[in-house]
């Protein structure tokens, strides 16, 4: 079984990275998951954000998860707010969705409106 | 809910929203034919008795935006489904706890799921929380307490990704190497 002493060689790792960037406002991937967005597949659209973002390298973004949106009929749901409070929802997202945003959104600044809010309620 | 891990997931939140700063996670296989027993509890502000009996209930919620609160009773009856018993426990300002028990043979079981995917997200978005998850087989025994790791960390964040990955992993081979051969789905 691992041991927290393999800790030493991964905070030196982390520290070597850490840049002054590391506070500054960062855009943020919030992710529905209460009792709702779990059972309509939270979960697996959470880990492709996060993979997809790691697969790029992306570090300025961090993805968290809130609790109900209020809205369980669009589940799952995401929403994105970059770092000047700018919100863009998205709603009854896949894991195929999820990396698509990451490209197109995060990486191209062009949210996907056809995975909005917006465009479902149409 | 498809497995016990977003159960787990589902219920340890709350954990949290009830504003505690300890959440234990412990899943505990003992016997044969054997018993798994999920315990999540916490320290959280607990809740009046009037509420504990009614809590099971799905059209019990502390929340305004809707009148349903399905957590609590999905997991009862999954673990009934089952033949396994559910349990909540609450004193005001002490916290709550949590039990569901699983026998281990029978078939209407739900699959463990991934264990240390929610853990390790639970960490993630609640990295303020002294996290304790508890994995217990009649062959080894795992216990990881994110108080310890903050301490080795000395200052480096939790939520840093080499740490995050470090976590997902330690929980993921700790909890194969205590349920391996004891749940047949995990190998």
């Amino acid at each position: 079984m691992k041991s927290i002493k393999e800790l030493e060689a991964i905070r030196e790792r982390a520290l070597k990275e850490i840049s002054v960037r590391e506070n500054e406002n960062k855009t943020r991937i919030v992710v529905g998951m209460a009792t709702c967005g779990i059972a309509a597949g939270a979960r697996p659209v959470m880990n492709a954000f996060v993979e997809e973002l790691n697969k790029r390298n992306i570090h300025t973004v961090n993805v968290t998860m809130t609790g109900c949106v209020g809205i369980c009929r669009f589940e799952p749901i995401a929403e994105i707010v970059d770092a000047n409070g700018e919100k863009t929802t998205y709603v009854k997202l896949d894991a195929e969705k999820a990396r698509r945003i990451v490209a197109e959104h995060i990486v191209n600044g062009r949210p996907v409106l056809e995975f909005t809010i917006g465009a479902a309620e149409k | 809910m498809r497995d016990l891990s977003l159960h787990i997931l589902d219920i340890a939140q709350n954990a949290v929203g009830a504003k505690a700063d300890r959440i234990t996670i412990s899943l505990t296989a003992e016997g044969r034919p054997g018993v798994l027993k999920v315990v999540i509890s916490d320290n959280g502000r607990g809740m009046e008795p009037d509420l504990l009996d009614r809590v099971t209930d799905p059209f019990t919620t502390s929340r305004k935006t809707r009148q349903v609160g399905l957590g609590i009773p999905l997991l009862k009856q999954s673990a009934e489904l089952a033949g396994g018993v559910f349990s909540i426990k609450s004193v005001v300002n002490e916290g709550t706890e949590v039990i569901a028990t699983f026998p281990v043979d029978s078939v209407d079981r739900v699959p463990v799921g991934n264990i240390a995917d929610t853990l390790a997200m639970l960490v993630a978005s609640h990295p303020e929380i002294n996290w304790e998850f508890r994995f217990t087989s009649e062959y080894e025994e795992l216990e990881f307490n994110l108080a310890d790791v903050k301490e080795a960390l000395e200052g480096v964040s939790i939520t840093n990704r080499h740490v995050q990955e470090w976590i997902q992993n330690t929980l993921s081979e700790g909890f194969k190497s205590v349920f391996g051969g004891v749940l047949d789905e995990v190998n």
